[in-house]
């Protein structure tokens, strides 16, 4: 139904989109000659889940390297802590995500060396990657990720997301892949419902989110990783979580 | 004038183990009118002395802004200072476009400082005859920094450069206990009271040749013009003066420079080269 | 790639059933709508804050418009993440020219830097249709409109983005009083232009899937800067 970049198919075919342009027939001019660059990931990491609750921010996403449709490397985290005050997840391309990882902690390395007190806010974290995705998008060149930042900023929690583009925004709730259809809605529900969750029942919601993603998303996993970071627990990354799964419906699936 | 056999170079050293060139810039930051930088908890307050460099020209500008949360005041060779604001404009702005917040003054410091530190290390350059006074305010403070051209910066509590600031500097260490809890409005009473102690007697501060900025918490750095710095003059308006001004104090050992004594070389007045402010 | 398109047969790619090769895009059509509405001492400028991509929302909660100066604001809708880099760059251009004239930046000027900024990513541009408001010298309200590439236009009323073609029809009508015959041209009022941004952002909401959640409204008059919002449909 959706094509390899995730977008839906067209409302209506054989015309404009409403309010689009006719594409005029005629000949395309193309150049043929320019430079390839990476235009499609290859180990791919599917949905990033992530919502923000009273103090503090949870974000989950499974460990699955995949390869096309092929589940070939099944322990590939990609949820980091990046210091005290933030946690990382990324979906996409996850030697894209291995090579930013690298510079983010180098950075962080760098900072610790100054040893000058200041510690990287994850405002400045998600605007440093704003400006990165967008150059190496510029480049046509882009890192196939979509990367979700979660903090303190000053105490207060802290949630905002980028693309391969350099598309961003913060929000309450922000799941990628596959996750942005099928777990954004439940998580959009629960909130207008309950909109300061505490920190367990946004826990239960986000490993509900998973259930429901690893039984509709092919290219899911039941391991996943859940961090979690507020004031009084600090950034805690748990490495092994698994989905309570229950097939006893199965039988009834034709 | 003065010369040494080893004072051709800025890489030559001297048998004692000092590099006269840098030392020789050193001075240019004492042919600048004196300014004076000080700072509370919560704020930072840079106070400048303006000269006009004739009858017929405007009072020269002593304060620069660099970003919302700095502010810096020159003495020395203006010129030099100009590229160095450029400078540290140039790399708050990048920080503050790649990161969305202010770049923390210790870092900007730290990366003059090694700008300027080339410039004492290769044959062909020449160290930046200009010593600021550096006022920011960031996640940890209100802070003044001093840099000098040998490239040496320090974190001050209060500091004064540039001209007969040894009596500023004698009147913030007098009153150095009081600062950390005054007031925005106390802190530029003390500030033009230790400017006021560098200039001779018959001498006064006036709105003319006063310049007063400052940062602090809430507070982005604000220069203040003229008229605005005319009720705060008002309020420091006929306290008595102490010691007229006049009299240098000997030399203290205070750890940045040499002050005002005159000792060491000095070029003849007519033969500045450039101006200094 | 040559073959698939052969090149004696008309190529109709609306029409085109094979299926779509694979392409890295860098562009995206964020959406959202922007509205500006000019009086002799005002100007109002409203955007919608969805944030979304082809079906799917973002986020409902979107500024898009954006505080150059106390008297300018730059409404932006289209490819966010060049309108997340276009106004980081405007903002250190602004503090630049700041520091170097020791004045803020007046509306005017701001329009034509931003028209070269644009026309400087000619070849590569930056794909957002922009709206920048603000008092001109003489306390005047005043709108420039911009085309991605640097078209400049300058003028008192003005509709944007993805519902822009829906509504410049219907300001022409309420505000220019365009094709009506024996109406009165009354002095626009600042009670009237906010009136008329709520009620055209409803219809755009209706009509346009791009559009909606709410509006913010920003009201530039020479006392600052005040700032309204207001809920739209949010399906």
């Amino acid at each position: 139904m959706f094509d390899a970049a995730g977008n839906p198919p067209p409302f209506w075919h054989n015309g404009p989109t409403p309010g689009g342009l006719y594409n005029f027939p005629g000949p395309k001019t193309a150049p043929s000659d320019f430079r390839q660059h990476s235009q499609a990931p290859v180990t791919t990491a599917t949905s990033i889940v992530a919502m923000q609750y009273n103090k503090g921010v949870i974000i989950a996403g499974d460990l699955l390297g995949s390869y096309g449709s092929l589940a070939r490397y099944r322990n590939c985290p990609r949820i980091m802590k990046v210091n005290d005050n933030i946690i990382l997840g990324a979906g996409g391309d996850y030697a894209d995500f291995q090579y930013v990882k690298d510079i983010i902690e180098q950075k962080i390395i760098d900072e610790d060396c100054l040893d000058d007190g200041f510690k990287l806010k994850p405002k400045s974290l998600y605007c440093w990657l704003t400006r990165i995705m967008y150059n190496r998008r510029s480049k046509f060149d882009p890192f196939w990720n979509n990367f979700v930042v979660g903090g303190l900023q000053d105490g207060e929690p802290f949630l905002g997301t980028v693309d391969k583009l350099g598309t961003a925004y913060t929000d309450k709730i922000v799941c990628s892949g596959y996750g942005a259809y099928i777990a954004v809605p439940l998580l959009r529900e629960a909130l207008e419902k309950n909109p300061t969750p505490s920190k367990a029942e946004a826990r239960a919601l986000v490993e509900k989110c998973m259930e429901v993603l690893y039984y509709r998303d092919a290219r899911s996993y039941p391991k996943y990783q859940i961090a979690t970071i507020d004031e009084a627990d600090g950034a805690v990354v748990e490495d092994l979580v698994s989905v309570n799964q229950n097939w006893s419906l199965a039988h009834m699936i034709y | 004038m003065f010369r040494n056999q080893y004072d051709s170079d800025v890489t030559v050293w001297s048998p004692q183990g000092r590099l006269h060139q840098v030392e020789y810039a050193m001075e240019a930051v004492n042919l600048g009118s004196a300014t004076v930088g000080l700072k509370s908890k919560t704020h930072a307050v840079l106070i400048a002395l303006k000269r006009a460099s004739s009858e017929l020209s405007a009072y020269q500008k002593k304060i620069i802004n660099i970003d919302d949360h700095i502010g810096i005041t020159i003495s020395g060779l203006t010129a030099d200072a100009r590229i160095l604001s450029r400078y540290m404009r140039t790399e708050c702005l990048n920080y503050k476009y790649s990161h969305d917040t202010h770049l923390p003054l210790n870092r900007l410091i730290s990366q003059l400082g090694n700008k300027m530190q080339l410039c004492t290390q290769r044959y062909d350059r020449r160290p930046y005859g200009v010593g600021l006074l550096v006022a920011g305010y960031d996640d940890q403070g209100a802070h003044i920094y001093q840099t000098c051209p040998s490239a040496n910066y320090y974190d001050c509590k209060a500091m004064s450069i540039g001209a007969r600031s040894q009596s500023a500097r004698t009147y913030l260490e007098k009153h150095l206990e009081e600062l950390s809890s005054c007031s925005l409005e106390e802190l530029i009473k003390h500030g033009l009271r230790a400017l006021r102690d560098t200039l001779p007697p018959e001498v006064d501060l006036t709105i003319k040749n006063v310049s007063i900025g400052y940062v602090g918490k809430g507070q982005s750095f604000k220069i203040l013009v003229d008229d605005e710095t005319g009720p705060y003059l008002a309020m420091i308006q006929g306290e008595e003066r102490r010691g007229g001004g006049a009299q240098e104090p000997p030399a203290g050992p205070l750890r940045d420079e040499a002050g005002d004594q005159d000792q060491g070389p000095r070029d003849p007045v007519p033969a500045v080269a450039m101006d200094t402010e | 790639m040559a073959l698939l398109h052969s090149e004696n047969r008309p190529n109709y790619p609306d029409y085109a059933t094979a299926p779509t090769q694979h392409h890295f895009s860098p562009y995206a059509d964020n959406g959202g709508s922007v509205v500006a509405i000019a009086g002799d001492d005002f100007v109002v400028i409203g955007a919608d804050t969805r944030l979304s991509a082809g079906f799917s929302i973002y986020t409902r909660d979107q500024n898009k418009l954006f505080r150059l100066s106390d008297t300018t604001v730059l409404g932006c809708s289209g490819c966010w993440c060049d309108t997340l880099t276009l106004t980081r760059i405007l903002s250190a251009r602004m503090q630049m020219y700041q520091q170097e004239h020791n004045k803020t930046m007046a509306t005017p000027a701001c329009a034509q830097m931003l028209s070269t900024m644009l026309y400087y990513k000619r070849f590569f541009p930056y794909y957002i249709s922009n709206i920048l408001v603000g008092l001109d010298n003489e306390g005047k309200g005043c709108i420039y409109s911009y085309d991605p590439i640097g078209h400049c236009e300058k003028t008192t009323y003005r509709a944007g983005g993805s519902a822009g073609a829906l509504l410049q029809p219907l300001l022409d009508n309420q505000i220019g009083l365009k094709n009506m015959q024996n109406v009165k041209d009354s002095k626009l009022t600042l009670e009237r232009a906010a009136a008329i941004i709520k009620d055209v952002f409803i219809s755009a909401a209706e009509r346009d899937i791009f559009t909606g959640d709410n509006i913010l409204i920003n009201i530039i008059t020479k006392d600052g800067i005040k700032e309204d919002s207001f809920q739209l449909r949010k399906d």
